[in-house]
């Protein structure tokens, strides 16, 4: 198995040494000699989840024999799984400390580059039933509310907003990821919840959305790259591109996210 | 139940190379563990604050969920395994869904019956103001509903095996029903309910998907050794590896212990 990655490793450092860097057209780097094809896989944080899935059919639609797959988690599961050497060809993080835990292992194979910002937002169920009015009423301890644990991305914004805003939070529960705090509030168990802008955008009528201003505190920047053992770079690198490109910028802003 | 692995003869080389794999397998993952945990930072790491706290909820929870299973599942099992109730393989397959049912769905399902908005829990808010999620009463009822299936299962099958003639025998003598259950089965398939019990408590103190999912996690409340094990991984691999290894340390010596005192040797065997 180490062998067997160490060759992904070296095949991949070779392939890599044209690869250029991320332009902003997808067929500029993608169409050498015919589009990539095989299996490309792709990490990213569980908020992309909706742009990418809809990116991923694109690249697939415009290069046939290519396949994306996807595993979308809290980015610092992710991060774990490939410094444990999951096997994967992109690495996209909700924050950049999370990219740092996969830099720091020289597991990239270039530097990362920031392709999206995301601010978060109040999230409450349809009719807000707490009567939720800002980020102040995540100090009542009559109201259900659910904040992401403070080791992934969305928990740690959160608790930079709660500082910044002298907020002592009073929360019922630290959710392992922003989708798990986004699941509770759309099931109307909890009456407020702080996740991502582009969490409540994709929610669409089941949960409404209060912006706050102490939002500003805590913008998460989104650092993406190909990794080095890339079993498939080529791929790799287009996805890259097509995120990057304008085609994927406006796809992320549809989606709610901030430009870069 | 007095079977007796015959000494005599040497073991067949094709049963004991994969029974020798399947140890090595099983306990392989344990001695990585072992290896690679920071025994150098262990009493700091030990000392980090919600570590005892954690474990206290955990032990707490599952114990509960086991006496809850206990009080539930024997009479459940009692009237799978003796009566000839009308759609009885019906309630037996229902009743242990949730041994193959994926504890994150047990979790999802628990908030549709017994959340705010549940078919349930929506009628205990309006009326009672009671909110279970996200309390330790939900972590207790996510670990039974995921564990009392194994105490069911393990408690029906003692019965099964039990000879019904010690019964029959308290019939002819006078005894109603409930007396026979109580001063004849019950102590003739103790260690059988024991066993169940174990793997029941066992199966509560590792419990992670349906208690993530329907009690949520904050420290002190909801969040179990599995939940902080969890977290930690994403954060600080040491920390979680030293969390793993107090939960192993305790269910081991849980399980040692109550097979010593409780279970007698032969139970391994029904």
């Amino acid at each position: 198995m180490r062998a067997a990655l160490g060759l992904a490793a070296v095949l991949g450092l070779t392939l890599c040494a044209c690869g250029s860097p991320a332009g902003p057209s997808p067929s500029a780097s993608s169409t050498g000699r015919g589009g990539p094809t095989g299996t490309v896989t792709v990490f990213a944080a569980a908020s992309l989840t909706g742009v990418f899935t809809d990116l991923g059919h694109r690249l697939e639609q415009e290069n046939p024999g290519l396949t994306v797959r996807f595993n979308f988690a809290g980015s610092s599961a992710l991060a774990t799984q490939l410094t444990q050497g999951a096997p994967a060809d992109v690495f996209a993080s909700a924050d950049q400390a999370q990219m740092d835990v996969v830099t720091k292992a020289g597991l990239q194979q270039a530097a990362p580059v920031v392709f999206t910002k995301n601010v978060l937002e109040i999230a409450v169920p349809k009719g807000n039933p707490g009567h939720v009015t800002g980020l102040a009423d995540f100090a009542k301890p009559e109201l259900t509310l659910a904040v992401c644990a403070p080791q992934v991305p969305c928990g740690a914004a959160a608790q930079k907003v709660f500082a910044a805003a002298h907020v002592a939070a009073r929360p019922d529960t630290e959710e392992q990821d922003v989708k798990a705090a986004l699941t509770k509030v759309q099931l109307g168990e909890v009456d407020a919840a702080l996740v991502y802008a582009t969490d409540v955008k994709a929610a669409g009528d089941k949960v409404e959305g209060i912006e706050f201003p102490e939002a500003r505190d805590a913008v998460n920047s989104y650092p993406i790259c190909v990794l080095k053992a890339a079993p498939n770079p080529k791929a790799a690198e287009a996805f890259v591109d097509l995120v990057r490109s304008p085609t994927g910028r406006q796809a992320l802003a549809d989606a709610g996210f901030r430009s870069p | 139940m007095s079977r007796r692995a015959p000494r005599e003869g040497g073991i067949p080389l094709l049963l004991l190379l994969p029974a020798a794999l399947g140890t090595l397998f099983l306990v392989l993952p344990l001695v990585g563990l072992l290896v690679r945990a920071p025994w150098s930072q262990l009493g700091q790491q030990l000392a980090a604050p919600g570590v005892g706290e954690a474990l206290r909820l955990s032990l707490v929870s599952a114990s509960l969920a086991t006496a809850v299973a206990l009080v539930l599942g024997v009479p459940l099992a009692w009237v799978l395994a003796r009566t000839r109730l009308p759609g009885r393989s019906v309630v037996r397959a229902l009743v242990t869904v949730p041994l193959v049912l994926p504890p994150v769905v047990g979790g999802v399902a628990l908030f549709l019956a017994l959340g705010r908005q549940g078919i349930v829990g929506h009628w205990l808010f309006t009326a009672f103001g009671i909110s279970i999620p996200f309390t330790t009463t939900a972590v207790v009822i996510a670990e039974t509903f995921v564990a009392m299936p194994f105490l069911v299962v393990s408690v029906e099958g003692a019965l099964r095996a039990a000879d019904a003639r010690y019964e029959d025998a308290a019939a002819t003598l006078g005894a109603d029903r409930w007396t026979t259950f109580r001063r004849v089965t019950l102590p003739l398939v103790a260690p059988g309910v024991g066993a169940g019990a174990v793997l029941c408590w066992a199966r509560a103190l590792g419990e992670f998907g349906a208690t993530i999912t329907f009690a949520g996690n904050f420290p002190g409340t909801t969040q179990t050794m599995p939940l902080a094990v969890y977290l930690a991984l994403e954060s600080d691999p040491p920390a979680a590896i030293v969390l793993s290894l107090v939960l192993l340390v305790v269910s081991v010596a849980t399980l040692l212990l109550l097979r010593e005192r409780w279970l007698g040797r032969s139970t391994v065997a029904s």
